[in-house]
């Protein structure tokens, strides 16, 4: 038995060999008659290697003591000891928890928000009233970031904002609302959801519209009520989408964003709206503390692709769908 | 075929129907109220705005707020900069999105795995903002206009979308009769491909330009200038950290009237930056819907 198997491993081999070298004779020819396309890649490779790869190749400065005289590589190397000041510092746990409150509050809430809003809209028959509402609901995700806080703060202010107004007419207190810690984490989220919902929608829209329409006739025949239907055949019929946009969350929720939060954050209600994101760019830019927020930096994105791993795993394991 | 349906319908189907009516008109009026209340407030005299007169139209109509952005310098001067590194960039970037998705989506393209694996990995890593606006500042393009194009010459996910295009929708046959009519690689590109393309072209344009012209952060962290501010940096100095420079108010002498045309400002400033994109949107709506379905596609 055990000849045998070598005598068939050393045949594959010998034909294993044969055929690459037969490949690379052709791989040469190929690259030769389309040098054209290799020329084309140049400059795009180029600008990877510069702004995404030499940047991680500075990442190491979170294991220095970088200083701009000396360049990256020939700062002092600390090992760990950035990390551990972190770990220790005051702000650390107020970090983190600012992070995942918002984090996690923003998935609660914008995951499912754009699922419901397809699902509604595929109830709806009047094809007008279809497209109408989605181009009104898709129109906030050109807002930039700057217009989309400013007009948080209009609308807040105690002075001009319509939330005012509204609040008096039901005789309710108003309030400097950007000024109230416990109130950041929600004018965060449900602004983001005004923002995105229409955008979000379109992919479910097209998972809805790819349902095979024989499952809705034999449901029509088997006398299913329309929240059955939804229940039984939409709701599985968008899941592999949803899934994949799941995973796609998780492994970004450490990442908040940062243009919007920077933006909304005033001397009251830092003690809520400090995340990771501002914290690094504070200290590292404005404070030019630059090995300090490398190491705040590289530890968020660790922890992301810890979670992004994991999910993926986990959606593997459970279900059909997942990125790799 | 509607009578029977309409016949079947039960009770509680109908209430249910009811409700995502009255679910999608709330949703409908969450969405249009502010925009229309911006737009009202715009168009408001200042006393108006700053009294709460302004409900859902126009009280008191004026073009106060108006007259005093166009003459404000810091505003123009963002405009036409915010314009200059859109349209460069937009090219710069659509250029170089062809250049790298077009030969990785031929299969005789040797390396185009290497390729992949190299730009997906940039998707799920990163050096971080401090090594990356170390990069640009040792590349001397710090306080530059070609700090608000280079960095940002490619976006990885574009060149997947564009790649799968190209991979989908052009006919390999064709790249092979050409080849043998002694085309060129880049001859078929220009000639055959990108004409055929050009509803791709059309979504890389529009999301890279809507990105440019919304972009802020590159801006922040890699500007000091005031001449090169583009207009999303001007409008926070004027929006959120509430400064205006005293040339903006010369004809209020009034405390009073200065604050309440400090407030209208607000309003109108913020549909002089947002009209150019959302005017031109009900037009290209489907060109973003397909470039998220094309993105959404596997592989």
């Amino acid at each position: 038995m055990p000849s045998s198997t070598g005598v068939i491993e050393r045949e594959k081999s010998q034909a294993r060999l044969s055929g690459t070298s037969l490949l690379l004779r052709d791989r040469g020819k190929r690259v030769k008659r389309h040098w054209q396309l290799y020329l084309l890649v140049v400059l795009p490779i180029a600008y990877l290697f510069i702004f995404k790869y030499v940047p991680m190749y500075g990442a190491q400065i979170a294991f220095r003591d970088f200083s701009p005289v000396r360049g990256i590589t020939g700062s002092e190397w600390v090992g760990l000891d950035n990390f551990i000041t972190f770990f220790k510092s005051p702000n650390f746990w107020m970090l983190i928890k600012n992070t995942l409150i918002i984090s996690i509050y923003s998935l609660i809430v914008g995951f499912p928000a754009p699922i419901i809003l397809a699902l509604a809209l595929n109830e709806v028959r009047s094809m007008r009233f279809k497209r109408f509402v989605q181009m009104v609901t898709f129109a906030p995700y050109f807002i930039s970031t700057i217009v989309m806080v400013s007009m948080i703060i209009l609308f807040l202010s105690p002075r001009l904002g319509f939330v005012d107004h509204i609040l008096k007419l039901f005789g309710m207190e108003s309030a400097n609302f950007m000024g109230i810690p416990s109130y950041f984490s929600s004018i965060f989220v449900w602004s983001n959801v005004w923002q995105g919902i229409g955008y979000g929608a379109v992919i479910y829209l097209a998972a809805l519209s790819g349902i095979n329409t024989d499952l809705y006739e034999a449901a029509r025949v088997d006398g299913a009520s329309r929240i059955q239907k939804v229940w039984h055949i939409d709701i599985p019929g968008i899941m592999p989408a949803a899934i994949i946009l799941l995973i796609l969350n998780v492994g970004q929720i450490m990442n908040v964003g940062f243009e919007k939060i920077y933006l909304m954050q005033n001397p009251l209600n830092t003690s809520t709206s400090e995340v990771i994101s501002t914290y690094v760019y504070k200290i590292g830019l404005l404070g030019a503390n630059f090995s300090f927020s490398a190491a705040v930096d590289l530890f968020n994105s660790v922890i992301n692709l810890i979670l992004l791993l994991s999910v993926n795993y986990f959606a593997r394991r459970v279900s059909d769908s997942s990125l790799w | 075929m509607a009578r029977s349906n309409a016949i079947r319908e039960s009770f509680g189907d109908k209430l249910f129907l009811t409700a995502i009516y009255a679910f999608l008109a709330l949703i409908l009026l969450a969405v249009l109220y502010p925009l229309l209340y911006i737009l009202s407030s715009s168009f408001s005299s200042p006393q108006a705005v700053i009294s709460g007169r302004v409900w859902l139209f126009p009280v008191d109509f004026s073009l106060a707020g108006y007259k005093a952005i166009f003459s404000n310098p810091q505003v123009m001067t963002g405009y036409g900069n915010s314009l200059f590194y859109t349209v460069f960039g937009v090219l710069i970037n659509v250029c170089m999105t062809v250049m790298l998705a077009y030969p990785i989506s031929r299969t005789t393209f040797y390396g185009r795995h290497v390729i992949m694996i190299i730009m997906v990995v940039t998707m799920m890593f990163s050096g971080g903002l401090i090594p990356y606006y170390l990069t640009v500042k040792n590349l001397g393009l710090l306080d530059t206009r070609w700090s608000m194009l280079l960095p940002g010459a490619l976006a990885v996910w574009q060149v997947i979308i564009a790649r799968t295009f190209f991979q989908s929708s052009i006919p390999k046959e064709l790249g092979e009769a050409a080849e043998l009519d002694g085309c060129s690689d880049l001859g078929f590109l220009w000639r055959v491909v990108l004409p055929l393309s050009k509803p791709i072209l059309a979504v890389l344009v529009l999301m890279y330009a809507v990105g440019h012209w919304n972009a802020y952060f590159e801006a922040l962290i890699f500007l000091k200038s005031q001449n090169l501010f583009p207009l999303q940096i001007v409008l926070r100095n004027i929006l959120i950290l509430n400064s205006i420079d005293s040339s903006m108010m010369v004809d209020a002498n009034k405390m009073a009237a200065m604050q309440g045309l400090r407030d209208l400002l607000k309003f109108s400033l913020i549909v002089v930056a947002t009209v150019p994109v959302l005017a031109i949107y009900p037009f290209v709506q489907k060109y973003f819907v397909q470039g998220i379905l094309i993105g959404s596609l596997k592989g």
